[in-house]
Parts: structure tokens; C-alpha cells; sequence
């Protein structure tokens, strides 16, 4: 009877929890995949220099709305400064300035970008009236015979720019295109050197500066192309191999050859740009556009949480996928580890540094606190106030730890701040006892053990199907909590213990 | 691997989740874990019902207590010291004598007033209980060795674990101190562990450190074929500690006193599963026919006999 309450029970949690995620999957269309195509991006420029204590004005050129992406919440992060965007030339350009600054400086651009998916040609109402580009001398004889022998080569504007492309990129470029090219010309420069000879033939043009929407790129190049203006609209050009149209992740930055960031007062300008894709917002476009088709479920799910709040579920429900990872390890497998959940809060916080520099930190801030404990030993203090003290030392520990990595530029060194102290303290507590009453081999046993378990649950818990997973269909804990209560009528050796036995069956035989 | 499995199945091995899914969680009711868990209940209890255990010399409750532990102690010249919620022989201070103002421990080393005060107190603030939940100290009796058992130890006083199923014996062994074990008697710290034909009381081989062996590793005695004196009292007594406690499924430890003869020393509501080992035998057989034929048993006598009929190394 007890063995088919079980077994109802944790069929009808499987069958609800995978109906739910079903219905949510196939019907309303939530994204399976982390990498489920989304239409929203953030872009972030961040901008570092050093002020030499004079007045600073930072220009930076920012994107603008175009026909294929539109902008939203923009921020600009920058302490004291004033902040002022404007047009020019058809670009906006936001300066930060301020009266007087000293010292490393950090400017941010923050905005989210979504893809409009805008059939239908890019109308250009107005032709700006860019400058006519003027060659010189030697430069200005190359380009007009490039001109024309490229104009006898080519029929109407398309093929013109394509025939130009093609010579700019060829291997053996005739002496015309290497006179104004230079030497290993990058995209960039073959880029305004095309926008300057159609400018010289009368065919208007312009480079586009931009970075490509990847899943995530902490630290995305800026891509070149040509934009070429032709029969009342821009078409663009890819500069390389010179066919038109761009691949629907170019997202075009500003127009222009001029330099992204212009800095006065400072020196040691670096301009980073990132991309990532707002995650959380994948499942929110795809109800915008109408691809998850009732609402009613998202209303009462994670997704209407605030943000930072959903930041915290994202993890929390990783806890449950750990906790069951224990189960295994502890009960089918039988590693013996400190605490019973110890492994899962530790594998958290290797979230945050990493799974190396994490191992390598419990193991120093574990090693150390326990050496300070074994010390205390001999003071025989009560177990309070020696428990408490341990607490002091693994605070201290994890302090100087954190200025010590810090002077040596390993900043991971400092994410040691985020390993739960007080269960460190337990488990160095528990391990001096078990060092004291079972030796050391069984104390670094189970040290090990609690380690090797951690890491696992991290390896697990960072996948990013699983964390996905969990947080987009959180109903599939239901399938693992099933899972569990079997696991609790598990009656099966554990693997430990066929070694253990293992004699019993050697003398029968 | 799955081999294996299999054949340790096949002599009715019992897991560690078994014991627990089946045997204690389905036996032992929560509620009467507090009586064996505690030691001075456990002896309270069995002194009520005229069950012979080590008597008890005085309880450390709170650390104020520890200014007089000198002149409790005064009048005796040796005693052991042991937590009261302690589990796995964890804890356990035995002074076997007296220089001066020292005292003496088995293995001759001495310690002061200081440092007897410091484990004491280690033991009330609950360094060696379940959970580090506040415990009790108890100072008792410390139990002369029996002649029997004299070249076969190391140091501490062997035990005798009897396995008591529905208040039958279904399997028992006796744990013998050595060396590498500290005097303790706990198989995990490396006592010897010999598994006892249930029909006679006849040591049958032992086991040490996962191997068969046949001599006391430290004295070299054989520890083989060793009859133990008043068998079927010794497992009366332990079948009685169903009655005691309830708990269905329960680990008895006896050891056997020179003078006072076989004294019941704690009870356990988790018995390990090394006794397997020890005896070379499953559990589950044992246990299955336990539950099976419980019914038609009344009486510890009729306990006795059937587990000495069917439980014999023989049988």
C-alpha cells in the first residue's frame, strides 16, 4: 500500500509537471532552448580614460533608430557628468563633459535593441549632404583612372560598386588601387576609400560602423560595411566580397569614418563595446509578437517578477537541481560529505569564481581555518566561543585572501567573499573533529568527497540548459522532486558498499 | 558491477538504504529514538526494569558543575566518562587509575585535573552529540575485563553487538580493541569484529580491516573458537531491550564484567552492517523469517530458542 501511494504520488507530480511543460512548449511556444532566437539585445559602450584634472568632453556616437532595429531604454552611467545628445551629419552623438576630473574614469552607454522585422526597402527621404570628398594631386589621377576603367567595366551603379569592391579586395591590386590604398589597408580604410572614389563618381555613399548581435561577446569588434545610395534608397554593400545586403545581425552603430569616441582632457582612451541577448526578454518578445498565444500563465509565472527578483529565482531554482544531484551522489553512489547541503551552497558560490580559482580558494580558506582550529585545540576553550573564533579566522582569512589576490591582479580572488562563511566554518569544524576521532585520512576523505560532489553540482548547475530549463519551466522540478521521493524507497546497494561487501562474496564462491 | 549486486543479493546482503527504508524507519518510531539516543535514559530505564548495566556514578549537566568534579571523582579510582547522546564509541574518556593528583588512562598516559575539566565540558557543549545539540556527561563504572577476553584485546573492553529483530537475536558478533583502533571497539576504527554462532556462543572468524583473519592482529591469540560463558543468559538479556525500548530493529551492546558478569551498555537504533561482515552472512534471510514467524513467538524464551534454532552457525 505504501509502496503504491509512492509511486501515484510521484506519477501524478511527473505527469503534471511534464503536461505543464509540454503545454507550455508546444502549445504557448516558450522557448526550449536557451539559444531560442531573440529579437532583444543589450549594447553597451564603456568607455575608460584617465582625466589630467583640466575640463573633459567625451563624445561618443551612438546608434539611432533605422528601419531594421529600434532602440530602447537608453542609459548613460557616468557620476558628475553632464550628459547631452545631439545630431550630426545624421548620427546622434551623446557628450558627457565636466568641469574638472582627475584619475581613471569610467563613461557607460547602455541601451536594448530590437529587431524590427520591417519588410520592404529602406526609403531615404533626404540625401545628406556629405562634403565631396577630394583627392589630390598623384591620388587624385589614380582614382579618376580607376574611375574609368571601372566605369568601362561596369553598367549601372550596382555593378559598379561591386566591380570597385572586387579591386579594392583583390590580391594583386593594379597600381592605381595600391596608390591609394597604402599598404595591408584594413576594412576600415578600404571601406572610406570606396565611399571616397563613388563620391568622386558621383554616386553617393557612406560607411556604416556597427557590431554584430552575437549570443553574448564581452568584447565585440566594430564590423565595416558601405552603404551606396541608389534609386531612392540606401543599399548596403558587404566590403569584402561586395554583395549586396547585410546579414540580419549587423546592427548598424553610426555612419561615417570618423572614430567612435573622441576624448579632450584625458589621456588612455579605450572604448569597449559588448553585446548579450536579454535573455529574459526572449520569452517576453516572444509573446509580443504574438508567438506565445494566451498570456494568462506568464501573468502568474516567474517572468512577471521584477528583474532583480527573477535574477534571484534563476539561481534559487538551481538549488533543487543540486539537492537532487546530491541524492544520487549520496545514496546510489555514497560519497560521504560534511553537512548534508554543504556541497550545494559551496557549488553556488563557484558560480561566481569559477570552478578552478573556487576549488583552489575553499581548499586554501578550509586548509588555513583548519590549521588555526587544530591551534585553538590546544587552548581548550568551550565549543561556542572556539566555533566563534573559527568564524573570526575564516572572515580574516577570506579578507586577506581578497587583498592579497587583489594586489596580484588576480581579481578572481575576490569572489572568495561570496562563500558562505558560516558553513565553511561548520564544515572546518566538523573536519577537525573527524581529523581528531577518525583520523586524517578519513577527514580528507570526506573533504575530497564534499568537494568532488560541489564541483559536480556545479558543472550541473551551470549548464545553461538547465538553468534555462528550471527557470522557464520551473514545473520540471516537479519530475526531479518525483524523481527524489523514489529515490527515497531506493533500497539498492549503494556503489560504496559492493566494495565494502565485497569479501562476503569472495568466500562464498 | 551489476554482478556483484547480484550476488551479494543472492546472500541477502543488506544495504545501507535497505536497512534504513525497511528496517528503521519502518520499526523504529521517531519518537522512542530519545531512548536510546540518550545514554542516562537508556539506563534509568533498564534499572527499572532490573536489567543489569554499569552503575552510574554522577551526571555533568552544566559547565558550573566542573569545580566539584574533583571531589565526585575522589572516591574513585577508576571510571569511564562518556557522553550522553555520543554515538559511534566517539567521546569516550576511560581512567583506569590514580597517580597523585593525575589519573591514568588505559594506555598510561596521564592527564591532569585541566584537562579531564576540558573534555567534560567539550562533552556538554556538545562537541560529540547528534547535531552539537547541549548533551550531559556520565561518569560510571568502568567494566573490568573478563579473563576470556584478556589476550584477544587491545587496551579497551570488547562488546558483544547482538542485532535484535521484533525482540529476536538475528545476528551478533563481538568487537575486540586493537592497536590501530585506540582501544575503541568500533569496527570503522579498526577493532576486530568476530560474528558469534548464534546456537552456541562460539566465535566464528573475524574480520579487520575488510580481511578474514583468524588471530588477534596486536597479540596474536587465535580469536576463533572462543565460547562465551552464559551464552543463553547473555542473549535473554538482550532480547529483554525489546520490551525496554519498542524499537523493532536495535543494536545491543553487552560487555561482559569479571565480577558482575554480562552488563547491557548502550542500545542503538541505527546498528551498523558491518556485523555481516564479522559473520560472513547476510542479514536479510535472517530478518525475512524473523517477520514471518514473529507472531507465533511469545515470550523471550521461546525468542531465544528460535533464534538459536535457526540462527546457529549450522542451521
Amino acid at each position: 500500500m505504501k509502496r503504491y501511494h509512492l509511486f501515484i504520488l510521484a506519477l501524478c507530480l511527473a505527469s503534471f509537471g511534464v503536461g505543464l511543460f509540454l503545454y507550455k512548449a508546444l502549445v504557448m511556444g516558450f522557448p526550449l532552448a536557451p539559444r531560442a532566437i531573440s529579437d532583444i539585445w543589450n549594447i553597451e559602450a564603456r568607455i575608460t580614460f584617465v582625466a589630467r584634472n583640466a575640463p573633459v568632453k567625451v563624445s561618443l556616437f551612438i546608434p539611432r533608430n533605422t528601419a531594421r532595429f529600434a532602440i530602447m531604454n537608453e542609459n548613460f552611467v557616468s557620476q558628475g557628468y553632464g550628459i547631452s545628445t545631439a545630431s550630426k551629419d545624421g548620427n546622434r552623438q551623446a557628450v558627457w563633459s565636466i568641469r574638472r576630473a582627475r584619475g581613471q574614469q569610467t563613461l557607460y552607454y547602455r541601451a536594448a535593441v530590437r529587431r524590427i522585422d520591417a519588410e520592404g526597402p529602406q526609403v531615404a527621404l533626404t540625401l545628406p549632404e556629405g562634403e565631396k570628398p577630394r583627392f589630390e594631386g598623384a591620388y587624385l589621377a589614380a582614382a579618376e583612372s580607376l574611375i574609368a576603367n571601372i566605369h568601362a567595366q561596369s553598367a549601372d551603379v550596382d555593378t559598379f560598386v561591386k566591380e570597385l569592391i572586387k579591386r579594392l579586395n583583390s590580391p594583386q591590386p593594379d597600381d592605381n588601387t595600391a596608390l591609394l590604398l597604402g599598404e595591408q589597408a584594413a576594412v576600415s580604410k578600404k571601406v572610406k576609400i570606396a565611399v571616397q572614389i563613388l563620391g568622386h563618381a558621383g554616386i553617393p555613399a557612406r560607411a556604416i560602423q556597427g557590431v554584430r548581435l552575437e549570443w553574448e561577446n564581452r568584447e565585440a569588434p566594430i564590423i565595416h560595411w558601405l552603404q551606396v545610395y541608389e534609386e531612392k534608397q540606401w543599399r548596403p554593400y558587404d566590403p569584402i566580397t561586395g554583395d549586396s545586403g547585410v546579414p540580419a545581425d549587423h546592427f548598424p552603430w553610426y555612419r561615417g569614418a570618423e572614430s567612435l569616441v573622441r576624448l579632450e582632457g584625458g589621456d588612455k582612451l579605450q572604448v569597449t563595446l559588448s553585446v548579450n541577448v536579454q535573455e529574459e526578454e526572449a520569452v517576453r518578445a516572444a509573446i509580443e509578437t504574438g508567438r506565445i498565444k494566451s498570456p494568462f500563465l506568464l501573468e502568474f509565472s516567474l517572468f512577471s517578477l521584477p528583474i532583480h527578483t527573477q535574477g534571484v529565482y534563476r539561481i534559487l531554482l538551481l538549488i533543487p537541481v543540486g539537492a537532487f544531484l546530491l541524492v544520487i551522489l549520496r545514496n546510489v553512489i555514497g560519497i560521504k560529505t560534511f553537512g548534508t547541503f554543504m556541497p550545494v551552497l559551496i557549488a553556488l558560490a563557484f558560480r561566481e569564481t569559477q570552478l578552478l580559482w573556487g576549488i583552489i580558494l575553499f581548499s586554501l580558506v578550509v586548509a588555513l581555518g583548519l590549521s588555526a582550529r587544530l591551534y585553538l585545540e590546544h587552548l581548550k576553550l568551550l565549543v561556542v566561543p572556539r566555533l566563534a573564533s573559527v568564524l573570526f579566522v575564516v572572515v580574516l582569512i577570506m579578507a586577506a585572501l581578497s587583498v592579497l589576490t587583489h594586489k596580484l591582479g588576480l581579481e578572481r580572488g575576490l569572489s572568495v567573499a561570496l562563500f558562505p562563511m558560516v558553513i565553511l566554518t561548520m564544515t572546518i569544524e566538523r573536519m577537525s573533529i573527524v581529523w581528531e576521532e577518525r583520523g586524517a585520512s578519513e577527514a580528507l576523505q570526506q573533504g575530497v568527497g564534499s568537494l568532488i560532489v560541489a564541483a559536480l553540482a556545479h558543472l550541473i548547475m551551470t549548464i545553461s540548459y538547465v538553468e534555462h530549463l528550471s527557470f522557464v519551466f520551473p514545473e520540471l522540478l516537479l519530475v526531479l522532486l518525483a524523481g527524489t521521493l523514489l529515490l527515497g524507497r531506493y533500497y539498492g546497494y549503494r556503489l560504496v558498499e559492493l566494495r565494502r561487501f565485497k569479501a562476503l562474496v569472495k568466500e562464498e564462491v | 558491477m551489476f554482478r556483484l549486486a547480484r550476488q551479494l543479493a543472492g546472500i541477502g546482503v543488506l544495504g545501507l538504504n535497505h536497512r534504513n527504508a525497511e528496517y528503521t524507519l519502518w520499526h523504529n518510531p521517531r519518537k522512542l529514538y530519545p531512548l536510546v539516543d540518550d545514554k542516562l535514559r537508556t539506563k534509568e530505564l533498564a534499572l527499572r526494569a532490573g536489567i543489569a548495566v554499569p552503575e552510574l556514578y554522577g551526571v555533568v549537566e552544566g559547565e558550573y558543575q566542573l569545580r566539584n568534579l574533583r571531589d565526585v571523582l575522589k572516591r574513585y579510582s577508576d571510571f569511564v566518562i562518556k557522553p550522553a547522546y555520543g554515538s559511534g564509541g566517539d567521546g569516550i574518556l576511560v581512567i583506569s587509575g590514580r597517580l597523585k593528583d593525575l589519573y591514568r588512562k588505559p594506555d598510561g598516559l596521564l592527564i591532569g585535573q585541566e584537562e579531564l575539566n576540558h573534555h567534560v565540558a567539550n562533552i556538554i557543549s556538545g562537541l560529540y552529540s547528534l547535531g552539537g545539540q547541549p548533551d550531559k556527561a556520565l561518569i560510571e563504572y568502568r567494566v573490568h575485563i573478563d579473563p576470556l577476553f584478556e589476550a584477544i584485546s587491545y587496551q579497551g573492553v570488547p562488546d558483544i553487538r547482538v542485532i535484535i529483530f521484533l525482540g529476536v537475536p538475528v545476528m551478533s558478533m563481538v568487537r575486540l580493541p586493537t592497536r590501530t583502533s585506540g582501544g575503541r571497539a568500533n569496527l570503522h576504527q579498526g577493532a576486530l569484529g568476530a560474528g558469534i554462532d548464534l546456537a552456541t556462543g562460539t566465535t566464528l572468524t573475524a574480520v579487520w580491516r575488510n580481511d578474514i583473519v583468524a588471530e588477534h592482529p596486536d597479540t596474536g591469540s587465535p580469536v576463533t573458537g572462543l565460547r562465551i560463558p552464559d551464552w543463553e543468559d547473555l542473549l535473554r538479556l538482550a532480547a529483554n531491550c525489546y520490551e525496554l525500548t519498542g524499537l523493532g530493529y536495535q543494536g545491543v551492546d553487552i560487555v561482559l564484567d569479571r565480577e558482575k558478569g554480562p552488563l547491557i551498555l548502550e542500545l542503538n537504533a541505527r546498528p551498523g552492517l558491518n556485523i555481516q561482515i564479522a559473520n560472513r552472512a547476510g542479514l536479510f534471510p535472517r530478518l525475512n523469517l524473523v517477520e514471518q514467524s514473529h507472531r507465533n513467538l511469545h515470550g523471550v524464551e521461546e525468542r531465544v530458542a528460535f533464534a538459536r534454532t535457526h540462527f546457529g552457525a549450522h542451521a
